[in-house]
């Protein structure tokens, strides 16, 4: 699904480099985790893949199912079935969110060529998914996240997502700032969505998402490589003692 | 104190190209206003009030051509219920225009009137014109009274049903009309005034209202898309007790537009609020000039006003609150905002605000900044296209402005057009 190969960014305003050859290999299906240190890289690296501006990749390549995806457009990428919850979502005042959620399923339906979805029909969807996410209708009126709890901002990330139905998502940090019933709602969400068509890369600082979210594949990332990988009990061992004997193993 | 020679020879030279209808009830306030034109002059390049918008091609004899453009849509309000009236380069139009009566109000053309002697826009024409010249000098103002050769006189004796539609058409290259509008609210009266379209090559219009006590005024007009036409609009108004006026204009393209708008609260408890959005592409002067005057307890006005620039183009704004001896209480707001999407357009503001009474609160606020890049980003990696996502922003930039409509049905309406414009800029 998507292959990351020796990829390297550096920032494009500052002769500062923050990936520093990645690698990353993610089947169909799957679900992997990435852990790591504070400013290792893990936000840069769901970025770039995604297209946000102000990032120059210097070397390597990224493709999602074959496509080689850095050369395309943000919103190309997203229509190909890349979808990024955000670490911080974007609070945009005077855009109603369910304007904004209509807009987007239907600008990805016109790039793959299909029929807008009608009024009625997009109303039922969204009441369908939001419920089970517990986001009630006056979210839905809102501007979209503006004045939303740091996890009120994270349910609607992963209602987009719900919406979107994309194939390779990318969750970062979406565990951060829930509730414990909160954590186990979005969970439910994204489990949910599990297919054997639709991959997972769930950025985390914490076990405990992981315990809901059960991943294939754990990856540690620091200063902007992936230093080790291994199966969920790599995940438990961060928790349990922290990054310091993991950088010594590898030195 | 003498006109420097040269601003008394382009005066003059205005003048003689302009000719005054005669005889009636408006005799004497055109020979007044003339009077008050040759004394103050007209404003040139060097005019505190005129730095940021060049009066030249405002003011000089003949209209600068202007193409004739084709919007390729339906009229603006053309869904509305409203009673219509037409003016087609500033010659009214019978043919296109709605009989014009509807209860609760009495609407007559200047033209059609002007032999009487007897009138009761008699004391009203030209009266809150002559008042609005301190502290600054609006002479184009005054030319316009002196010279108007039709206009609308509405008389408004209750509460007006559906809205009144003034339409004006541009079909003429090198038209240069001069209209001049007269409303009197009676105590408790209510009209909502729907203004549209081009106007002229060259178009000079004055709107004088009094909105008696109580009574409520609402007022939404869109100045037509034609690229090279020209603008110069007035519209001075004075607030009774518990009144209330509301003011939106949607302005896109047009080379050159400035909207004056002079409100005086006089009355205790009145309401003023004047809002404006602007879409600038290219070759495109905009200037918003507005004074609001506080002389009444408790007043409340407010002022919003928003522009998108590109291109190129120049937003120009210049808001005054003024609070007298006395106004105690007085709520005054104002903010002027413009979204420059390019590093070429650029928006000029003079926000004020001159307080002489101690118990008010009144703010105001202008910014210039660019399309929010986390924004863009967070909605194309949600599979919304560029140029989609920036219209997206740029309508909820504008929001605020088209907000200040109370009536949906016309709010919807502006939206849809706004879309709509944005989507096609320049055809
Ligand atoms: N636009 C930028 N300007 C300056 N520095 C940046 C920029 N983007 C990223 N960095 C730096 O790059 C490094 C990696 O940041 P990144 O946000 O990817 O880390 P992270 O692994 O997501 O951290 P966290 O766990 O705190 O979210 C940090 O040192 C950060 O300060
Ligand atoms: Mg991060």
């Amino acid at each position: 699904m998507l292959e990351i190969k020796n990829l390297e960014v550096k920032l494009e305003e500052e002769d500062k480099q923050i990936l520093k050859g990645v690698n990353l290999s993610i089947e169909s299906g799957s679900v992997h985790a990435i852990m790591g240190p504070n400013g290792s890289g893990k936000s840069t690296l769901s970025y770039v893949l995604s297209g946000r501006e102000g990032y120059e990749v210097i070397g390597g390549e990224a493709h999602l199912d074959g496509e080689d995806i850095l050369e395309l457009e943000p919103e190309e990428r997203a229509a190909a079935g890349l979808f990024l919850a955000f670490q911080y979502p974007v609070e945009i005042p005077g855009v109603g969110n369910m304007t904004f959620l209509r807009t987007a399923l239907n600008a990805q339906r016109a790039a793959r060529g299909e029929d807008e979805m009608s009024a009625a029909d997009f109303l039922k969807l969204v009441r369908e998914k939001a419920k089970s996410l517990k986001i009630d209708g006056d979210m839905l009126k809102r501007p979209v996240n503006v004045g939303f709890s740091g996890g009120e901002k994270k349910r609607n990330e992963i209602l987009q997502m719900a919406l979107l139905e994309p194939k390779m998502c990318i969750l970062d940090e979406t565990d951060s700032g829930l509730d414990v019933d909160a954590m186990k709602l979005v969970s439910e969400g994204v489990n949910a969505l599990r297919n054997e068509g639709r991959s997972f890369l769930v950025i985390t600082h914490y076990q405990r998402l992981l315990d809901h979210i059960k991943p294939d594949v754990v990856h540690i990332m620091y200063d902007g490589r992936i230093i080790k990988s291994g199966g969920p009990d790599l995940a438990l061992e961060v928790e349990n003692n922290g990054y310091a004997d993991l950088l010594a193993e590898v030195g | 104190m003498a006109l420097a020679q040269q601003v008394s020879d382009a005066t003059e030279e205005r003048i003689a190209s302009l000719s005054m209808p005669e005889g009636g009830f408006t005799a004497a306030a055109r020979a007044d206003a003339l009077a008050r034109v040759r004394q103050m002059g007209l404003p040139g390049r060097r005019d505190e009030y005129w730095k940021f918008t060049r009066p030249d091609t405002l003011v000089q004899a003949g209209a600068p051509k202007a193409a004739l453009f084709d919007p390729k849509e339906a009229p603006v309000f053309d869904t509305v219920d409203r009673l219509r009236i037409v003016f087609v380069d500033g010659v009214f139009d019978k043919e296109a225009s709605d009989d014009l009566t509807l209860e609760g109000l009495t609407i007559e053309r200047l033209a059609d009137v002007s032999d009487r002697d007897i009138h009761w826009a008699k004391d009203a024409y030209g009266a809150i014109e002559a008042t609005v010249h301190d502290p600054v000098q609006r002479p184009l103002a005054a030319l316009n009274t002196a010279f108007a050769q039709d206009g609308v006189l509405i008389h408004v004796t209750g509460k007006v049903s559906k809205p009144v539609n003034i339409s004006y058409m541009h079909r003429s290259e090198t038209s240069d009309a001069y209209l001049h509008h007269v409303i009197r609210m009676d105590e408790g009266s209510e009209m909502t005034l729907l203004e549209n379209g081009p106007a002229a090559a060259r178009f000079s219009k004055v709107l004088e209202i009094d909105v008696a006590d109580g009574a409520k005024f609402h007022h939404i007009r869109t100045q037509g898309r034609d690229h090279e036409r020209r603008a110069m609009s007035c519209i001075f108004g004075r607030l009774g007790r518990e009144s209330e006026f509301k003011s939106f204009t949607l302005t896109a393209n047009g080379v050159m537009t400035r909207n004056e708008c002079v409100l005086t609260l006089t009355g205790d408890d009145a309401i003023a609020h004047v809002a404006g959005a602007c879409l600038g592409d290219g070759d495109f002067h905009h200037d918003d000039t507005v004074f609001v005057t506080h002389d009444a307890e408790r007043c409340e006005s407010r002022q919003v006003f928003k522009k998108v620039l590109r291109n190129g183009a120049t937003g120009v704004f210049q808001g005054k609150i003024l609070v007298q001896p006395g106004a105690q209480k007085t709520d005054g707001y104002q903010i002027s905002q413009s979204l420059l999407l390019d590093g070429d357009s650029q928006f000029l503001a003079k926000p004020e605000l001159e307080i002489y009474a101690d118990d008010v609160a009144c703010s105001h606020g202008s910014t210039s900044g660019a399309i929010d890049e986390d924004s863009l980003f967070y909605l194309r990696a949600r599979g919304v296209p560029e140029a989609q996502a920036i219209n997206m922003l740029v309508l909820a930039f504008l929001a605020e402005a088209v907000d200040e409509i109370e009536n949906e049905e016309i709010s919807d309406e502006i939206l849809g057009r706004l879309s709509d414009w944005l989507e096609r800029r320049i055809d």
